[in-house]
């Protein structure tokens, strides 16, 4: 780490005891940056934005709200009619929480496609993934917290995935539960956990961000800095072009919040909890719908359940399951149709999830359940064997991958 | 090295690595054990307490239900379904063959001797804690005439056990007894 010159006495004088603004520095100007990123490497630090806002006003929130089977559901509706900006705050937090998973997937499903999991970036990818499961508890429970119909229920039907385990399932959703079904001990530990984990998340965000800055961003060519002529600072370029992308960000989630802020919710929810009667028809909020229509695919409990588990578990292991050593689909003509054909099945998974348990969304969700499977334990790791690569760029300037040329970017 | 380093850290100095190793297990086994009595308190308080412990029964009158009706009771938070079948349902979930059982009970044991008609249940799903349709006369009853769970599609017949469907095991009967002809006790 270079220590730059600061003229500013008490910035000086700080630097030297607490190097803070040297790591600044070095982070944001002097990181290198691949000159060639395109708007799809903007959910990452938009993403950052939006658990910032979710904590800031969800933090608000928990200074009106009332964790008690018999206040909670009355509480959120004072804060939406009594508190002053209840409802704007309300809104922010429940469609930011939708929001926060829309950025995520984007960001996720980019690196899949450039390939951001490969070496040397394999633990960068892992912890994203920890993250993706922190905020899939954290967004679980935090929908449990108004006491509706589809939080009742919503939280019935995820922690009796807990007893689908053999012999010590039924004492695991009885210590979840705190009791013989979701009561008043649910609701208050659900409340100290979802402000707990936003935190933990904020934890394993800068282990993310150490793992990044280690070896730098990965680009839409995939292919490594060779100069110096392939980068540019962090620090305007970037933190300018993500701040437009944030205005673009916001121009969308003020507009849902203001006339469609429900939208992405179910009415059921407005219904207060009552444990005598189900809805008939459940379903978890829609980021979880791809996740429950491979729990629902498999007929038997435990299996269902493990299956769901284990569509998350793959990617812990996707950068050993992918074996071929190009990164960018945009050099992988064959991966390149299969990531779409996945993506695709995605979307479709997520739609069978909606509907119905009947025909034919049983059987559709089973070949797409199948399908999900076979694109990571089949496909991928048969890609990396057989797949012809498209000619790689000598370098992201183009041309010789040594030297300075300003011809070189001519090339381009 | 010679034997005498294992008998003693002796007065020339000479260490004795054996007893050493054995000092570090021991202590790091004691440091694991006194770590997870420590954990332990924290991890239980999460489990039911005292209060939602104390057994809780209610006492249900058996005298309004008509043949062929069900009745919902709430017990430990959970609904309970009472049902006074008709000779026919009767008859059909005793003619089930125990091999056409996902999980084989026969009806004779989930019902009070010489009480055939009454069915009691907890009306909770064993699949995923949903409430099986089927107490209300509108309600769809499922393949088998008892109840239908609408979240996933589990079937139970008309003595409660689980014929189709994602669900692992029968409707539960939950403990109770007949303090009178037209009078129960659960729990």
């Amino acid at each position: 780490m270079s220590n730059p010159e600061f003229s500013n006495p008490i910035v000086k004088w700080v630097d030297y005891r607490l190097p803070i603004f040297s790591m600044m520095h070095h982070e944001l100007h002097e990181y290198p940056t691949p000159k060639n990123l395109n708007y799809w490497w903007n959910f990452g630090s938009l993403a950052g934005i939006v658990l910032g806002i979710m904590i800031v006003s969800g933090i608000v929130l928990a200074m009106n709200y009332t964790a008690h089977v018999d206040y909670a559901f009355d509480s959120v509706e004072r804060i939406m009619r009594d508190v002053n900006f209840g409802w704007l705050i309300r809104y922010i937090h429940m469609n930011g929480a939708s929001f926060f998973f829309i950025v995520v997937y984007i960001h996720m499903f980019r690196g899949l496609y450039y390939g951001s999991y490969k070496a040397p970036r394999e633990i960068l990818w892992i912890l994203g993934v920890v993250i993706m499961l922190l905020m899939m508890a954290t967004a679980f429970m935090g929908y449990v917290l108004p006491w509706g119909q589809m939080s009742f229920w919503g939280a019935t039907v995820i922690t009796n995935l807990f007893s689908a385990l053999p012999v010590i399932g039924e004492y695991i959703v009885t210590w979840l539960w705190g009791g013989f079904g979701v009561d008043n001990p649910t609701l208050n530990r659900f409340f100290s956990l979802h402000y707990l984990l936003p935190f933990a998340i904020a934890g394993v965000v800068i282990l993310h961000l150490a793992a990044l800055h280690q070896h730098g961003s990965n680009n839409p060519l995939g292919i490594d800095i060779k100069k110096k002529g392939d980068t540019i600072p962090f620090h305007p370029y970037y933190t300018i072009k993500d701040l437009f992308g944030l205005g673009v960000f916001l121009t969308i989630f003020v507009a849902v919040i203001a006339y469609a802020p429900n939208y992405m919710g179910h009415p059921d929810n407005y219904i207060p909890a009552n444990s005598l009667v189900t809805p008939s028809h459940i379903v978890p909020e829609w980021y979880f719908l791809p996740f429950y229509a491979i729990l629902r695919a498999v007929p038997d409990k435990l299996f269902g359940v493990l299956a769901m588990f284990a569509a998350i578990a793959v990617l812990f292991v996707l950068p050993w399951l992918d074996r071929s050593p190009i990164r960018s689909a945009k050099f992988r003509p064959v991966y390149f149709i299969f990531f779409w054909v996945f993506l695709a099945n995605c979307v479709l998974l997520g739609y069978c999830g909606a509907m119905p348990a009947d025909e034919p969304w049983v059987t559709i969700s089973r070949l797409a359940t199948a399908y999900y499977f076979l694109h990571f334990i089949v496909i991928l790791p048969v890609l990396g064997l057989y797949e012809r690569p498209v000619d790689l760029p000598l370098s992201i300037s183009g041309g010789s991958p040594d030297e300075d040329a300003p011809a070189a970017q001519a090339a381009e | 090295m010679p034997d005498t380093a294992h008998e003693t850290n002796d007065s020339h100095g000479n260490v004795d690595e054996g007893r050493r190793d054995f000092l570090y297990m021991a202590t790091g086994a004691m440091g694991a054990v006194g770590a997870a009595a420590a954990v332990w308190p924290f991890i239980d308080s999460m489990n039911p307490a005292a209060d939602t412990l104390a057994l809780s029964s209610i006492e249900v009158s058996l005298a309004p239900i008509e043949e062929g009706q069900s009745v919902t009771f709430k017990w430990r938070g959970k609904p309970v379904f009472v049902r006074r079948r008709t000779a026919a349902e009767i008859a059909e979930a005793r003619a089930v063959p125990m091999g056409d059982l996902i999980d084989p009970e026969s009806d004779d044991d989930r019902v009070k001797d010489g009480k055939d008609e009454w069915l009691v249940l907890v009306g909770v799903c064993t699949h995923l804690g949903c409430i099986p349709l089927g107490q209300k006369a509108g309600d769809a009853k499922g393949e088998y005439g008892g109840w239908f769970c609408p979240c996933h599609g589990s079937h139970y017949d008309t003595s409660g056990r689980i014929r189709k469907g994602p669900a692992p095991l029968n409707l539960p009967v939950p403990p109770y007894e007949f303090l009178s002809d037209t009078q129960i006790k659960i729990g």
